[in-house]
Protein backbone atom coordinates (compact mmCIF):
# COMPACT_ATOMS: atom_id res chain seq x y z
CA UNK A 1 0.00 0.00 0.00
CA UNK A 2 2.73 2.53 0.79
CA UNK A 3 4.06 1.79 -2.16
CA UNK A 4 1.14 2.66 -4.47
CA UNK A 5 1.53 6.22 -2.43
CA UNK A 6 4.82 6.69 -3.29
CA UNK A 7 4.23 5.34 -7.10
CA UNK A 8 1.02 7.48 -7.33
CA UNK A 9 2.85 10.76 -5.37
CA UNK A 10 6.03 10.37 -8.66
CA UNK A 11 2.98 10.31 -10.97
CA UNK A 12 1.37 13.55 -10.19
CA UNK A 13 4.27 15.03 -9.29
CA UNK A 14 5.85 13.91 -13.03
CA UNK A 15 2.10 15.42 -14.72
CA UNK A 16 2.38 18.90 -12.24
CA UNK A 17 5.95 19.24 -14.07
CA UNK A 18 4.84 18.40 -17.33
CA UNK A 19 1.75 20.69 -17.40
CA UNK A 20 2.66 23.51 -15.11
CA UNK A 21 5.01 25.76 -17.45
CA UNK A 22 2.28 25.23 -20.15
CA UNK A 23 -0.53 26.24 -18.15
CA UNK A 24 1.14 29.45 -16.51
CA UNK A 25 2.15 29.83 -20.43
CA UNK A 26 -1.59 29.86 -21.42
CA UNK A 27 -3.26 31.83 -18.22
CA UNK A 28 -0.71 34.92 -19.02
CA UNK A 29 -1.46 35.04 -22.88
CA UNK A 30 -4.93 36.75 -21.74
CA UNK A 31 -3.23 38.82 -19.47
CA UNK A 32 -4.43 42.63 -20.27
CA UNK A 33 -1.16 43.91 -19.34
CA UNK A 34 1.98 44.05 -21.42
CA UNK A 35 4.12 42.99 -18.89
CA UNK A 36 4.44 39.68 -18.66
CA UNK A 37 4.75 38.71 -15.25
CA UNK A 38 1.97 41.43 -13.71
CA UNK A 39 -1.31 40.04 -13.99
CA UNK A 40 -4.01 42.48 -14.90
CA UNK A 41 -7.49 41.01 -16.06
CA UNK A 42 -8.50 39.04 -18.49
CA UNK A 43 -7.84 40.43 -22.41
CA UNK A 44 -7.90 39.05 -25.72
CA UNK A 45 -5.88 42.07 -26.86
CA UNK A 46 -2.84 39.60 -28.11
CA UNK A 47 -4.54 37.19 -30.03
CA UNK A 48 -6.30 40.22 -32.02
CA UNK A 49 -2.75 41.33 -32.59
CA UNK A 50 -1.76 38.32 -33.85
CA UNK A 51 -4.69 38.79 -36.74
CA UNK A 52 -2.71 42.08 -37.45
CA UNK A 53 0.65 40.92 -38.06
CA UNK A 54 1.28 39.51 -41.87
CA UNK A 55 4.75 38.56 -40.66
CA UNK A 56 2.81 35.61 -38.39
CA UNK A 57 -0.18 34.80 -41.01
CA UNK A 58 2.42 34.44 -43.61
CA UNK A 59 4.79 32.50 -41.90
CA UNK A 60 1.68 30.35 -40.62
CA UNK A 61 0.40 29.77 -43.93
CA UNK A 62 4.29 28.40 -44.94
CA UNK A 63 3.98 25.57 -42.26
CA UNK A 64 0.71 24.64 -42.99
CA UNK A 65 0.98 23.92 -46.34
CA UNK A 66 4.67 22.24 -45.57
CA UNK A 67 3.09 19.97 -43.00
CA UNK A 68 0.32 18.65 -44.84
CA UNK A 69 2.53 17.89 -48.18
CA UNK A 70 5.11 16.34 -46.40
CA UNK A 71 2.94 14.39 -43.88
CA UNK A 72 0.74 12.95 -46.52
CA UNK A 73 4.30 12.09 -48.45
CA UNK A 74 5.79 10.27 -45.07
CA UNK A 75 2.37 8.44 -44.55
CA UNK A 76 2.39 6.87 -48.13
CA UNK A 77 6.38 6.21 -47.71
CA UNK A 78 6.03 4.30 -44.21
CA UNK A 79 3.05 2.60 -45.63
CA UNK A 80 4.83 0.84 -47.86
CA UNK A 81 7.79 1.04 -46.12
CA UNK A 82 5.98 -0.80 -43.39
CA UNK A 83 4.52 -3.49 -45.20
CA UNK A 84 7.78 -4.50 -47.14
CA UNK A 85 9.35 -5.06 -43.39
CA UNK A 86 6.34 -6.52 -41.67
CA UNK A 87 4.85 -8.79 -44.89
CA UNK A 88 8.11 -9.70 -46.83
CA UNK A 89 10.36 -12.25 -45.44
CA UNK A 90 13.78 -11.40 -44.83
CA UNK A 91 15.56 -9.48 -48.07
CA UNK A 92 19.17 -8.87 -49.05
CA UNK A 93 19.82 -5.07 -47.20
CA UNK A 94 16.78 -6.03 -44.61
CA UNK A 95 19.02 -5.05 -41.77
CA UNK A 96 20.20 -1.81 -43.33
CA UNK A 97 16.80 -1.15 -44.65
CA UNK A 98 15.19 -1.46 -40.98
CA UNK A 99 18.21 0.41 -39.23
CA UNK A 100 17.50 3.55 -41.78
CA UNK A 101 13.63 3.45 -41.13
CA UNK A 102 15.07 3.77 -37.27
CA UNK A 103 17.77 6.21 -37.65
CA UNK A 104 15.98 9.46 -38.13
CA UNK A 105 14.06 8.71 -34.87
CA UNK A 106 17.28 9.33 -32.61
CA UNK A 107 19.73 11.30 -35.48
CA UNK A 108 20.06 14.97 -33.61
CA UNK A 109 18.76 17.50 -35.38
CA UNK A 110 21.71 19.27 -36.20
CA UNK A 111 23.01 16.81 -37.93
CA UNK A 112 20.02 15.70 -39.90
CA UNK A 113 20.03 19.54 -40.79
CA UNK A 114 23.27 20.23 -42.44
CA UNK A 115 23.54 16.90 -43.86
CA UNK A 116 20.26 17.14 -45.95
CA UNK A 117 21.18 21.20 -46.89
CA UNK A 118 24.44 19.92 -47.62
CA UNK A 119 23.26 17.09 -50.19
CA UNK A 120 20.70 19.64 -51.58
CA UNK A 121 23.47 22.11 -52.56
CA UNK A 122 25.57 19.18 -54.37
CA UNK A 123 22.68 18.13 -55.93
CA UNK A 124 21.74 21.61 -57.27
CA UNK A 125 25.07 21.46 -58.39
CA UNK A 126 25.19 18.18 -60.57
CA UNK A 127 21.49 17.94 -61.80
CA UNK A 128 20.57 21.69 -61.28
CA UNK A 129 17.59 20.61 -59.18
CA UNK A 130 16.21 21.96 -56.89
CA UNK A 131 17.35 25.03 -58.59
CA UNK A 132 16.82 26.63 -54.92
CA UNK A 133 15.93 26.40 -51.46
CA UNK A 134 12.56 27.09 -50.32
CA UNK A 135 9.32 25.27 -50.03
CA UNK A 136 10.41 22.06 -52.02
CA UNK A 137 13.23 21.39 -49.82
CA UNK A 138 11.55 22.04 -46.72
CA UNK A 139 8.93 19.22 -47.72
CA UNK A 140 11.62 16.43 -49.14
CA UNK A 141 13.75 17.22 -46.04
CA UNK A 142 10.59 16.65 -43.58
CA UNK A 143 9.20 13.97 -45.08
CA UNK A 144 12.25 12.30 -44.75
CA UNK A 145 12.28 12.21 -40.81
CA UNK A 146 8.61 12.24 -40.70
CA UNK A 147 8.52 8.98 -42.41
CA UNK A 148 10.65 7.02 -39.25
CA UNK A 149 8.01 8.42 -37.36
CA UNK A 150 5.02 7.38 -39.06
CA UNK A 151 6.70 4.23 -39.69
CA UNK A 152 6.97 3.43 -36.02
CA UNK A 153 3.02 3.66 -35.61
CA UNK A 154 2.15 1.67 -38.82
CA UNK A 155 4.26 -1.05 -38.42
CA UNK A 156 2.88 -1.45 -34.64
CA UNK A 157 -0.77 -1.86 -36.02
CA UNK A 158 0.57 -3.98 -38.70
CA UNK A 159 2.02 -6.48 -36.91
CA UNK A 160 -0.70 -6.39 -34.61
CA UNK A 161 -3.11 -7.23 -37.30
CA UNK A 162 -4.36 -10.74 -38.62
CA UNK A 163 -2.23 -11.84 -41.65
CA UNK A 164 -4.82 -14.53 -41.94
CA UNK A 165 -7.44 -12.00 -43.47
CA UNK A 166 -4.68 -11.48 -46.38
CA UNK A 167 -4.01 -14.89 -46.93
CA UNK A 168 -8.24 -15.61 -47.44
CA UNK A 169 -8.11 -13.24 -50.14
CA UNK A 170 -5.32 -14.29 -51.78
CA UNK A 171 -6.52 -18.29 -51.28
CA UNK A 172 -10.06 -16.69 -53.43
CA UNK A 173 -7.73 -15.41 -56.16
CA UNK A 174 -7.14 -11.79 -54.96
CA UNK A 175 -3.55 -10.43 -56.32
CA UNK A 176 -1.56 -8.99 -53.64
CA UNK A 177 -1.99 -5.74 -54.96
CA UNK A 178 -6.20 -5.92 -54.47
CA UNK A 179 -5.75 -8.00 -51.59
CA UNK A 180 -3.59 -4.95 -50.21
CA UNK A 181 -6.41 -2.15 -51.46
CA UNK A 182 -9.37 -4.09 -50.74
CA UNK A 183 -8.40 -6.02 -47.05
CA UNK A 184 -5.22 -4.39 -45.46
CA UNK A 185 -5.43 -0.72 -46.32
CA UNK A 186 -9.02 -0.33 -44.94
CA UNK A 187 -7.83 -1.83 -41.98
CA UNK A 188 -5.02 0.30 -41.91
CA UNK A 189 -7.06 3.34 -42.06
CA UNK A 190 -7.22 4.63 -38.13
CA UNK A 191 -3.43 3.88 -37.93
CA UNK A 192 -3.05 6.03 -40.99
CA UNK A 193 -5.00 8.44 -39.75
CA UNK A 194 -2.80 8.73 -36.31
CA UNK A 195 0.36 8.25 -38.21
CA UNK A 196 -0.19 11.34 -40.50
CA UNK A 197 -1.39 13.44 -37.65
CA UNK A 198 1.74 12.81 -36.07
CA UNK A 199 3.69 13.68 -38.87
CA UNK A 200 1.72 16.78 -39.37
CA UNK A 201 2.75 17.95 -36.04
CA UNK A 202 6.16 16.92 -36.39
CA UNK A 203 6.64 19.32 -39.15
CA UNK A 204 4.64 22.02 -37.91
CA UNK A 205 6.86 22.06 -34.78
CA UNK A 206 10.39 21.62 -36.99
CA UNK A 207 12.91 24.46 -36.00
CA UNK A 208 16.36 23.23 -36.47
CA UNK A 209 15.99 21.26 -39.80
CA UNK A 210 13.63 23.79 -41.57
CA UNK A 211 16.08 25.99 -40.79
CA UNK A 212 19.07 24.91 -42.39
CA UNK A 213 17.09 23.42 -45.78
CA UNK A 214 14.85 26.80 -46.38
CA UNK A 215 15.72 29.57 -48.40
CA UNK A 216 14.55 33.04 -47.98
CA UNK A 217 11.20 33.56 -48.56
CA UNK A 218 9.82 30.33 -46.88
CA UNK A 219 10.02 31.41 -43.06
CA UNK A 220 8.07 28.74 -41.23
CA UNK A 221 6.21 29.45 -38.26
CA UNK A 222 8.58 27.89 -35.46
CA UNK A 223 11.61 30.02 -37.13
CA UNK A 224 9.53 33.04 -36.51
CA UNK A 225 8.97 32.01 -32.98
CA UNK A 226 12.46 31.18 -32.02
CA UNK A 227 13.62 34.71 -33.53
CA UNK A 228 11.22 36.35 -31.70
CA UNK A 229 11.69 34.48 -28.28
CA UNK A 230 15.35 34.86 -28.66
CA UNK A 231 14.75 38.62 -27.60
CA UNK A 232 12.86 37.40 -24.76
CA UNK A 233 9.07 36.68 -23.10
CA UNK A 234 6.46 38.42 -24.90
CA UNK A 235 2.67 38.41 -24.34
CA UNK A 236 1.93 37.82 -28.41
CA UNK A 237 4.45 35.00 -28.57
CA UNK A 238 2.06 33.46 -25.48
CA UNK A 239 -0.84 33.35 -27.64
CA UNK A 240 0.51 32.54 -30.75
CA UNK A 241 2.09 29.40 -28.53
CA UNK A 242 -0.99 29.00 -26.66
CA UNK A 243 -3.24 28.39 -29.99
CA UNK A 244 -0.60 26.09 -31.35
CA UNK A 245 -0.95 24.05 -27.88
CA UNK A 246 -4.37 23.60 -27.96
CA UNK A 247 -4.17 22.83 -31.61
CA UNK A 248 -1.58 20.23 -30.93
CA UNK A 249 -3.54 18.69 -28.16
CA UNK A 250 -6.80 18.49 -30.15
CA UNK A 251 -4.50 16.39 -32.80
CA UNK A 252 -3.61 14.25 -30.38
CA UNK A 253 -6.61 13.59 -28.73
CA UNK A 254 -7.83 13.05 -32.12
CA UNK A 255 -5.17 10.51 -33.06
CA UNK A 256 -5.98 8.13 -30.34
CA UNK A 257 -9.52 8.22 -30.61
CA UNK A 258 -8.54 7.25 -34.37
CA UNK A 259 -6.56 4.26 -32.96
CA UNK A 260 -8.13 2.99 -30.05
CA UNK A 261 -11.38 3.34 -31.55
CA UNK A 262 -11.99 -0.23 -33.88
CA UNK A 263 -9.82 -2.31 -31.38
CA UNK A 264 -12.55 -1.28 -28.91
CA UNK A 265 -15.56 -2.26 -31.32
CA UNK A 266 -13.53 -5.96 -31.71
CA UNK A 267 -13.55 -6.56 -28.29
CA UNK B 1 8.87 -2.21 -57.75
CA UNK B 2 6.94 0.24 -55.92
CA UNK B 3 8.61 -1.63 -52.54
CA UNK B 4 11.78 0.26 -54.03
CA UNK B 5 10.27 3.56 -53.63
CA UNK B 6 11.05 4.13 -49.45
CA UNK B 7 14.28 2.07 -49.93
CA UNK B 8 15.63 4.68 -52.49
CA UNK B 9 14.02 7.70 -50.71
CA UNK B 10 15.31 7.22 -47.61
CA UNK B 11 18.71 6.12 -49.16
CA UNK B 12 19.14 9.60 -51.16
CA UNK B 13 17.47 11.85 -48.04
CA UNK B 14 19.03 10.36 -45.13
CA UNK B 15 22.07 7.83 -45.96
CA UNK B 16 23.66 9.77 -48.85
CA UNK B 17 23.58 13.13 -46.91
CA UNK B 18 26.42 11.42 -44.60
CA UNK B 19 28.84 10.96 -47.66
CA UNK B 20 28.10 14.42 -48.57
CA UNK B 21 28.84 15.61 -45.36
CA UNK B 22 31.95 13.96 -44.81
CA UNK B 23 32.97 14.81 -48.59
CA UNK B 24 32.56 18.59 -47.51
CA UNK B 25 34.35 18.46 -44.04
CA UNK B 26 37.59 17.55 -46.24
CA UNK B 27 37.59 21.03 -48.19
CA UNK B 28 38.28 24.18 -47.54
CA UNK B 29 36.14 27.33 -46.32
CA UNK B 30 36.08 30.08 -49.08
CA UNK B 31 34.08 33.05 -49.75
CA UNK B 32 31.81 31.61 -52.71
CA UNK B 33 28.39 30.48 -53.10
CA UNK B 34 28.67 27.66 -52.17
CA UNK B 35 31.73 28.57 -49.31
CA UNK B 36 33.70 25.52 -49.65
CA UNK B 37 36.21 24.34 -52.00
CA UNK B 38 36.03 21.23 -54.21
CA UNK B 39 38.28 18.13 -52.90
CA UNK B 40 37.83 16.60 -56.79
CA UNK B 41 39.61 18.17 -59.38
CA UNK B 42 39.58 17.29 -63.29
CA UNK B 43 43.41 18.82 -64.47
CA UNK B 44 42.83 18.52 -67.98
CA UNK B 45 46.47 19.35 -69.35
CA UNK B 46 47.90 16.14 -67.38
CA UNK B 47 44.48 14.50 -67.78
CA UNK B 48 44.37 13.23 -64.29
CA UNK B 49 41.62 13.37 -61.40
CA UNK B 50 43.58 15.50 -57.83
CA UNK B 51 41.48 14.66 -55.18
CA UNK B 52 43.06 16.67 -52.07
CA UNK B 53 42.15 15.91 -48.78
CA UNK B 54 42.21 18.58 -46.03
CA UNK B 55 42.25 17.39 -42.56
CA UNK B 56 42.80 21.38 -41.52
CA UNK B 57 39.47 20.72 -40.04
CA UNK B 58 40.14 17.88 -37.92
CA UNK B 59 43.16 19.47 -36.85
CA UNK B 60 41.41 22.69 -35.63
CA UNK B 61 39.03 21.16 -33.80
CA UNK B 62 41.85 18.85 -31.87
CA UNK B 63 43.68 21.86 -30.89
CA UNK B 64 40.94 24.20 -30.19
CA UNK B 65 39.92 23.79 -26.62
CA UNK B 66 36.67 25.22 -27.04
CA UNK B 67 35.31 22.18 -29.45
CA UNK B 68 36.71 19.81 -26.77
CA UNK B 69 34.48 21.18 -23.78
CA UNK B 70 31.62 21.15 -26.05
CA UNK B 71 32.16 17.67 -26.68
CA UNK B 72 32.64 16.76 -23.02
CA UNK B 73 29.67 19.16 -21.85
CA UNK B 74 27.23 17.61 -24.40
CA UNK B 75 28.00 14.24 -22.89
CA UNK B 76 28.00 14.87 -19.60
CA UNK B 77 24.55 16.87 -19.63
CA UNK B 78 22.97 14.89 -21.68
CA UNK B 79 24.48 11.35 -19.69
CA UNK B 80 22.68 13.34 -16.34
CA UNK B 81 19.65 14.62 -18.16
CA UNK B 82 19.13 10.82 -19.40
CA UNK B 83 19.42 9.80 -15.76
CA UNK B 84 17.18 12.01 -14.19
CA UNK B 85 14.31 11.44 -16.94
CA UNK B 86 14.95 7.22 -16.21
CA UNK B 87 15.12 8.27 -12.26
CA UNK B 88 11.41 10.22 -12.47
CA UNK B 89 9.92 8.27 -15.71
CA UNK B 90 10.33 4.93 -14.22
CA UNK B 91 7.93 5.57 -11.06
CA UNK B 92 5.57 7.45 -13.20
CA UNK B 93 5.64 4.56 -16.48
CA UNK B 94 5.11 1.52 -13.24
CA UNK B 95 2.53 4.09 -11.71
CA UNK B 96 0.56 4.36 -15.00
CA UNK B 97 1.09 0.61 -15.94
CA UNK B 98 -0.07 -1.06 -12.55
CA UNK B 99 -3.36 1.47 -12.32
CA UNK B 100 -6.49 -0.30 -13.46
CA UNK B 101 -6.98 -0.39 -17.36
CA UNK B 102 -10.26 1.81 -16.72
CA UNK B 103 -8.41 4.97 -16.37
CA UNK B 104 -4.52 4.07 -18.29
CA UNK B 105 -5.82 5.36 -21.29
CA UNK B 106 -6.28 8.28 -19.78
CA UNK B 107 -2.89 8.57 -17.92
CA UNK B 108 -1.43 7.52 -21.09
CA UNK B 109 -2.93 10.33 -22.95
CA UNK B 110 -1.42 12.54 -20.22
CA UNK B 111 2.14 11.95 -21.15
CA UNK B 112 1.66 11.61 -24.76
CA UNK B 113 0.36 15.08 -25.53
CA UNK B 114 3.70 16.59 -24.14
CA UNK B 115 5.36 14.38 -26.16
CA UNK B 116 3.57 15.73 -29.22
CA UNK B 117 3.58 19.23 -28.05
CA UNK B 118 5.54 22.01 -29.47
CA UNK B 119 9.41 21.89 -28.29
CA UNK B 120 10.32 25.07 -29.09
CA UNK B 121 7.20 26.08 -27.05
CA UNK B 122 7.75 24.57 -24.12
CA UNK B 123 11.56 25.08 -24.02
CA UNK B 124 9.90 29.02 -24.28
CA UNK B 125 7.72 28.31 -21.06
CA UNK B 126 10.70 27.72 -19.32
CA UNK B 127 11.96 31.58 -19.75
CA UNK B 128 8.99 32.96 -18.58
CA UNK B 129 9.14 30.68 -15.39
CA UNK B 130 12.74 31.03 -14.87
CA UNK B 131 13.58 35.08 -15.57
CA UNK B 132 14.61 37.02 -12.75
CA UNK B 133 11.17 38.60 -12.47
CA UNK B 134 9.67 35.27 -13.45
CA UNK B 135 7.14 33.15 -11.70
CA UNK B 136 9.17 30.99 -9.59
CA UNK B 137 11.33 33.74 -8.12
CA UNK B 138 7.93 35.86 -7.00
CA UNK B 139 6.58 32.40 -5.26
CA UNK B 140 10.13 32.08 -3.69
CA UNK B 141 10.53 35.88 -2.63
CA UNK B 142 6.28 35.74 -1.44
CA UNK B 143 7.07 32.96 0.71
CA UNK B 144 10.59 34.52 1.98
CA UNK B 145 12.82 32.10 0.99
CA UNK B 146 14.79 34.63 -1.55
CA UNK B 147 15.11 38.39 -0.57
CA UNK B 148 17.16 38.78 -3.91
CA UNK B 149 16.21 37.17 -6.57
CA UNK B 150 18.48 36.02 -9.41
CA UNK B 151 18.22 34.96 -12.72
CA UNK B 152 17.93 31.22 -13.42
CA UNK B 153 18.55 31.32 -17.35
CA UNK B 154 21.77 31.33 -18.78
CA UNK B 155 22.56 28.41 -16.34
CA UNK B 156 23.69 24.86 -16.19
CA UNK B 157 20.36 24.54 -14.39
CA UNK B 158 18.01 25.70 -16.29
CA UNK B 159 19.43 23.55 -18.84
CA UNK B 160 18.67 20.23 -16.93
CA UNK B 161 15.30 21.70 -16.44
CA UNK B 162 15.05 22.08 -20.16
CA UNK B 163 16.13 19.02 -21.04
CA UNK B 164 14.13 16.67 -18.64
CA UNK B 165 10.86 18.81 -19.09
CA UNK B 166 11.18 17.87 -23.27
CA UNK B 167 12.47 14.92 -23.05
CA UNK B 168 10.49 13.05 -19.73
CA UNK B 169 7.95 11.54 -21.75
CA UNK B 170 10.46 10.20 -24.46
CA UNK B 171 11.55 8.29 -21.41
CA UNK B 172 8.21 7.45 -20.22
CA UNK B 173 6.62 5.79 -23.36
CA UNK B 174 9.02 3.07 -24.20
CA UNK B 175 9.29 2.13 -20.21
CA UNK B 176 5.24 1.91 -20.15
CA UNK B 177 5.04 -0.29 -23.00
CA UNK B 178 7.24 -2.88 -21.43
CA UNK B 179 5.80 -2.62 -18.17
CA UNK B 180 2.29 -2.73 -19.14
CA UNK B 181 3.13 -5.80 -21.27
CA UNK B 182 4.87 -8.15 -17.87
CA UNK B 183 2.89 -10.47 -16.44
CA UNK B 184 1.36 -9.83 -12.76
CA UNK B 185 1.40 -13.51 -11.99
CA UNK B 186 4.85 -13.97 -12.47
CA UNK B 187 5.32 -11.05 -9.31
CA UNK B 188 2.59 -12.94 -7.92
CA UNK B 189 4.64 -16.20 -7.82
CA UNK B 190 7.71 -14.62 -6.52
CA UNK B 191 5.58 -12.85 -3.96
CA UNK B 192 3.61 -16.08 -2.75
CA UNK B 193 7.55 -17.46 -2.79
CA UNK B 194 8.08 -14.80 0.00
CA UNK B 195 9.85 -12.36 -1.23
CA UNK B 196 9.35 -8.37 0.21
CA UNK B 197 8.05 -6.20 -2.36
CA UNK B 198 11.50 -4.00 -2.97
CA UNK B 199 13.00 -7.22 -3.78
CA UNK B 200 10.29 -8.34 -6.00
CA UNK B 201 11.10 -5.27 -7.67
CA UNK B 202 14.53 -5.95 -8.33
CA UNK B 203 14.26 -9.56 -9.16
CA UNK B 204 11.41 -9.92 -11.52
CA UNK B 205 10.38 -6.35 -12.53
CA UNK B 206 13.39 -4.78 -12.99
CA UNK B 207 15.45 -7.32 -14.94
CA UNK B 208 12.01 -7.60 -17.38
CA UNK B 209 12.30 -3.71 -18.05
CA UNK B 210 15.88 -3.75 -19.62
CA UNK B 211 14.84 -3.59 -23.17
CA UNK B 212 12.37 -0.29 -22.55
CA UNK B 213 15.25 1.38 -20.13
CA UNK B 214 17.46 0.99 -22.67
CA UNK B 215 15.20 2.25 -25.52
CA UNK B 216 14.20 5.28 -23.10
CA UNK B 217 17.39 6.10 -22.06
CA UNK B 218 18.69 6.14 -25.90
CA UNK B 219 16.19 8.14 -26.65
CA UNK B 220 16.76 10.45 -24.62
CA UNK B 221 20.60 10.48 -24.35
CA UNK B 222 21.04 11.14 -28.34
CA UNK B 223 19.10 13.75 -29.32
CA UNK B 224 20.24 15.91 -26.02
CA UNK B 225 23.66 15.87 -26.85
CA UNK B 226 22.84 17.13 -29.58
CA UNK B 227 20.16 19.50 -28.81
CA UNK B 228 20.24 23.25 -30.31
CA UNK B 229 17.14 24.48 -29.11
CA UNK B 230 17.11 23.88 -25.01
CA UNK B 231 20.67 25.26 -24.99
CA UNK B 232 20.79 28.37 -26.75
CA UNK B 233 17.48 29.51 -24.87
CA UNK B 234 18.01 28.67 -21.97
CA UNK B 235 21.95 27.89 -21.41
CA UNK B 236 24.83 30.17 -20.96
CA UNK B 237 27.45 31.22 -23.82
CA UNK B 238 30.55 29.99 -21.78
CA UNK B 239 28.67 26.77 -21.36
CA UNK B 240 28.42 25.45 -24.66
CA UNK B 241 26.82 22.48 -25.83
CA UNK B 242 28.00 20.59 -29.35
CA UNK B 243 24.81 21.41 -31.27
CA UNK B 244 24.93 25.32 -30.64
CA UNK B 245 28.45 25.42 -31.54
CA UNK B 246 27.70 23.77 -35.25
CA UNK B 247 25.16 25.92 -35.16
CA UNK B 248 27.01 28.87 -34.85
CA UNK B 249 29.94 27.56 -37.15
CA UNK B 250 27.24 26.96 -40.22
CA UNK B 251 25.22 30.11 -39.66
CA UNK B 252 27.59 33.01 -38.03
CA UNK B 253 30.64 32.26 -39.31
CA UNK B 254 29.85 30.46 -42.25
CA UNK B 255 32.42 27.71 -41.98
CA UNK B 256 30.45 25.46 -43.75
CA UNK B 257 33.82 22.62 -43.66
CA UNK B 258 34.32 22.79 -40.06
CA UNK B 259 30.52 22.92 -39.24
CA UNK B 260 30.30 19.47 -41.19
CA UNK B 261 33.23 18.16 -39.35
CA UNK B 262 32.15 19.04 -35.98
CA UNK B 263 28.87 16.66 -37.72
CA UNK B 264 30.97 13.88 -38.30
CA UNK B 265 32.88 13.84 -35.43
CA UNK B 266 29.44 13.85 -33.40
CA UNK B 267 28.08 10.96 -35.42
CA UNK B 268 31.14 9.23 -34.71
CA UNK B 269 30.57 9.70 -30.88
CA UNK B 270 27.37 8.71 -31.27
CA UNK B 271 27.51 5.49 -33.56
CA UNK B 272 27.88 3.29 -30.49
CA UNK B 273 24.62 4.07 -28.83
CA UNK B 274 22.67 4.67 -31.89
CA UNK B 275 23.73 0.98 -32.51
CA UNK B 276 22.60 -0.05 -28.88
CA UNK B 277 19.24 1.61 -29.83
CA UNK B 278 18.96 0.39 -33.32
CA UNK B 279 19.55 -3.55 -31.41
CA UNK B 280 16.86 -2.53 -28.69
CA UNK B 281 14.69 -1.82 -31.68
CA UNK B 282 14.85 -4.90 -33.48
CA UNK B 283 14.84 -7.00 -30.76
CA UNK B 284 11.30 -5.31 -29.35
CA UNK B 285 10.07 -5.30 -32.39
CA UNK B 286 10.93 -9.11 -33.40
CA UNK B 287 9.67 -10.07 -29.46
Amino acid sequence: MQRNLFLKTCFFLGVAFLYIPILVLITFSFNASDKVNVWAGFSLRWYRSLLDDPQILEAAQNSFVIAIVSATLATVLAMIASVVIVRFGPFRGRTLFTGMMSAPLIMPEVITGISLLLLFVAMQQLIGWPANRGFTTVVLAHATFCTAFAAVVLQARLRSLDSSLEEAAADLGSTPLRAFFKVTLPMMGPAMTSAWLLSFTLSLDDLVIASFTTGPNSTTLPMLIFSKVRLGVSPDVNALATLIIVGIGFAVTLSVAAARGPRENQE
Amino acid sequence: MVIGIPMLWMGLFFLIPFAVVLKISFSEAIFASPPYTSIVEYISDESRLSISLNLGNYQYLWEDELYWRAYVNSLTIAFFSTLMCLLIGFPVALFIARSSPRWRPLLHLLIIIPFWSSLLIRVYSWMGLLRKDGIINSVLGYVGLVQDPQSMLQTSFAVYIGMVYTYLPFMILPLYSVLERQDASLREAATDLGSPPLRVFRKVTLPLSVNGIIAGSMLVFIPTIGEFVIPSLLGASDNLMIGRVLWDEFFANRDWPVASAVAIVLLAVLLIPIMIFQNSQNKSMEG
